[in-house]
């Protein structure tokens, strides 16, 4: 590969648009078809609560399993080697807590947010502002991440060069997932998450195989492989530190955020509502079960492609490629299979981001409208018809928002992005989450403390780190404000949220013992809880 | 104290939910709960914790090769995903078992009792 100037070389721009028109054009018509039924609140929000235990966790997996996750984590281990491996232990491992601690409860005692739980018992308007406040947040820089990882994908898969041509893909991107929010509401954006992650999980299956094969089924011999490959530097690739084993800082940065990513799954609200989509507790922890076979299955495939990227591409081109580190899975199809594979790999990104960015939007629209709209600003007096507009309209302005803020962030880094995200929902969302449903004492003033101060520092450390400024790789690279020196607040941040929790729960004097009692038993019984909407 | 605000889904009788409150089954069902998933998730916390610190501080340690290129690092991370799925195994054994029946009847205690005022 000698010039790369059109994007991937070998790469055909007009089959991979035709390969991913497809897709869209498939998807839509089953929006369409799934979304014939969806008229009241229940089956914008949750579908109707009609998915089984197993669809969901197939959807669930589809929104976990991010552009982040697929070509971040296979490009980390392509260049980095374990250390990139280390990503994908966190992001599974994280799953227990959501099925340990979460899951069941949230869906036997909320309706449709996350807000619905955190203010059962609690004064009403505070909180459920305070959870929508951090659910859009939260959402918005993972948004944030998606739409900047679609910038990037582009200039590689089709070729794309200039910033305008990109700033416009991004553009179509963020109108056909409004299309689907819009029109699919929760069921319509459920069939698009199952169909993607299908896709994904079968392709990365197929290429699996293939790198496997090539050397005998020998994961041994791949390793080697991917060593004298990589030159002088090999060995390193095999054991962890190359990346973060550098100084104490970087160390400790690491401890801090293996710490986010283990606590932040359970915080994200767009996991979160997930739950909401199946009929019972039970076919929710089907639902955690299922995906977590299907990411930990995946995790271990993509050991598979990011060493074997680095075995039969090589660590020096993945870095050249347009796209960079994002760049080494999508380069790996090629090598392996010309441009039909790379058109369907690309395709399947392109789907995934897709997927996630319309499951982001339609959890951002429902916190803003059912916690927002409906609870604080008209107290509870509004009828689901017009919360649903009202979710249609936030729909339409985060989708806006997100383009513009896509075009923006195009080129920054989209792990960090995404593990900013992690660190605001383990500081914010968790500490409260765990608080209310385990703790009785627990009151307004604690949850407003543990979900505003989990994010006020969050975002305090994050703006003052090595990420945003002082460094060769910092977001502002001309100025130096940086007195924190990890670029991973979690370490601070999530202790401190537990703590302001705490304290904000005995410096008042607040408890309603009514509502705790009858949360209580909603929590573990599911008396009472929300059925599914037959039709 | 006010709770003058609390909207949220239609209040069956407070009777209700304390009545199944105080019940021993209820007791019973939340000490089986808390039973299993608080020591659970320490030793998975714990476990995982040990996994990073060993990955970030014990480099030496993690790379020793075992057979072929298969170093200990590789092998401890593989470890985290087995304890994964069979901790999610074994609680989901554990809820069919000793969860779901206790629930199931204190749900259709509440929702089929004499008070019968849910909307």
């Amino acid at each position: 590969m000698t010039t790369l100037a059109a994007g991937v070389e070998g790469s055909n721009p007009l089959l991979n648009i035709i390969i991913f028109a497809a897709f869209v054009l498939i998807t839509l018509v089953i929006v369409f078809r799934a979304s014939r039924n969806t008229k009241t609140a229940s089956d914008y929000y949750a579908a109707g609560r009609a998915f089984t235990g197993p669809q969901n966790g197939i959807a669930i997996s589809g929104d976990y399993l991010s552009a982040a996750s697929f070509l971040g984590i296979a490009g980390a281990i392509a260049i980095n080697g374990y250390d990139g491996f280390l990503y994908s232990i966190g992001f599974l491992v994280a799953w227990l807590v959501a099925l340990l601690l979460v899951a069941e409860l949230l869906r036997n005692t909320g309706k449709f947010t996350m807000g619905d739980v955190l203010a059962f018992r609690m004064k009403q308007r505070p909180v459920r502002a305070a959870a929508a406040t951090s659910t859009l947040i939260v959402s918005f820089f993972y948004l944030l991440a998606q739409m900047a990882g679609a910038g990037g994908l582009v200039a590689l898969l089709l070729g794309v060069e200039g910033k305008g041509a990109q700033a416009l893909v991004i553009a179509v991107v963020g109108v056909i997932m409004i299309a689907y929010v819009l029109i699919g509401g929760m069921k319509g954006t459920t069939w698009v998450q199952i169909i993607k992650a299908a896709l994904l999980i079968i392709g990365a299956l197929v290429i699996t195989l293939w790198v496997l094969g090539k050397y005998g089924f020998n994961f041994s011999q791949l390793l080697q492989a991917a060593v004298d490959k990589a030159g002088k530097a090999g060995q390193t690739l095999l054991g962890p530190g190359k990346q973060y084993g550098a100084t104490g800082t970087s160390k400790l940065d690491f401890l801090s955020l293996g710490i986010a990513l283990v606590l932040g799954t359970a915080g994200l609200p767009h996991v979160l509502m997930r739950f909401y989509t199946v009929p019972t507790a039970r076919d929710a922890r089907r639902s955690v079960v299922w995906a977590i076979v299907l990411i930990g299955v995946f995790y271990l495939f993509t050991l598979v492609l990011g060493y074997g990227a680095g075995a039969l591409v090589g660590p020096d081109t993945i870095k050249k490629a347009p796209g960079g580190v994002n760049s080494a899975a999508p380069l790996l199809a090629l090598e392996l299979g010309g441009p039909v594979l790379l058109g369907l790999i690309s395709a399947v990104a392109f789907a995934t981001i897709l997927a996630v960015v319309a499951g982001l939007t339609i959890t951002a629209s429902a916190s803003f409208a059912h916690d927002v709209y409906a609870n604080v600003v008209k107290r509870g007096k509004t009828s689901p018809d017009s919360e649903v507009k009202v979710a249609r309209i936030t729909a339409v302005v985060i989708g806006a928002l997100a383009i513009g803020g896509g075009i923006l962030a195009n080129g920054q880094n989209v792990a960090f992005l995404v593990a900013l995200a992690f660190a605001v929902a383990a500081s914010a969302n968790l500490p409260t989450i765990l608080y209310s449903l385990f703790w009785k004492r627990f009151n307004t003033q604690g949850a407003l403390w543990s979900i505003y101060g989990g994010l006020a520092i969050t975002i305090v450390l994050i703006v003052f780190s090595p990420a945003v400024s002082g460094k060769s790789t910092s977001m502002i690279k001309t100025a130096d404000f940086a007195w924190f020196p990890l670029s991973n607040p979690g370490i601070v941040s999530i202790p401190a949220a537990f703590i302001l929790g705490w304290l904000g729960t005995v410096l008042s004097k607040e408890h309603d013992e009514k509502k705790y009692v009858e949360m209580e038993v909603r929590s573990l019984t599911g008396a009472g809880a929300e059925k599914a909407v037959s039709h | 104290m006010s709770t003058t605000d609390t909207g949220g889904p239609p209040d069956t009788s407070d009777t209700v939910w304390e009545r199944a409150h105080e019940s021993t089954e209820f007791r019973e069902l939340r000490s089986r709960l808390r039973r299993f998933v608080f020591p659970m998730t320490a030793v998975f916390l714990l476990w995982y914790l040990l996994y990073v610190l060993l990955a970030d501080y014990a480099h030496g340690f993690m790379s020793t090769k075992v057979f072929g290129n298969i170093n200990v690092g590789l092998i401890f991370g593989l470890l985290q995903f087995v304890s994964t799925f069979v901790i999610t195994g074994l609680y989901v054994r554990y809820a069919n078992r000793k969860l779901d029946p206790v629930a199931e009847k204190i749900r259709e205690d509440i929702e089929d009792g004499p008070a019968k005022e849910q909307a």
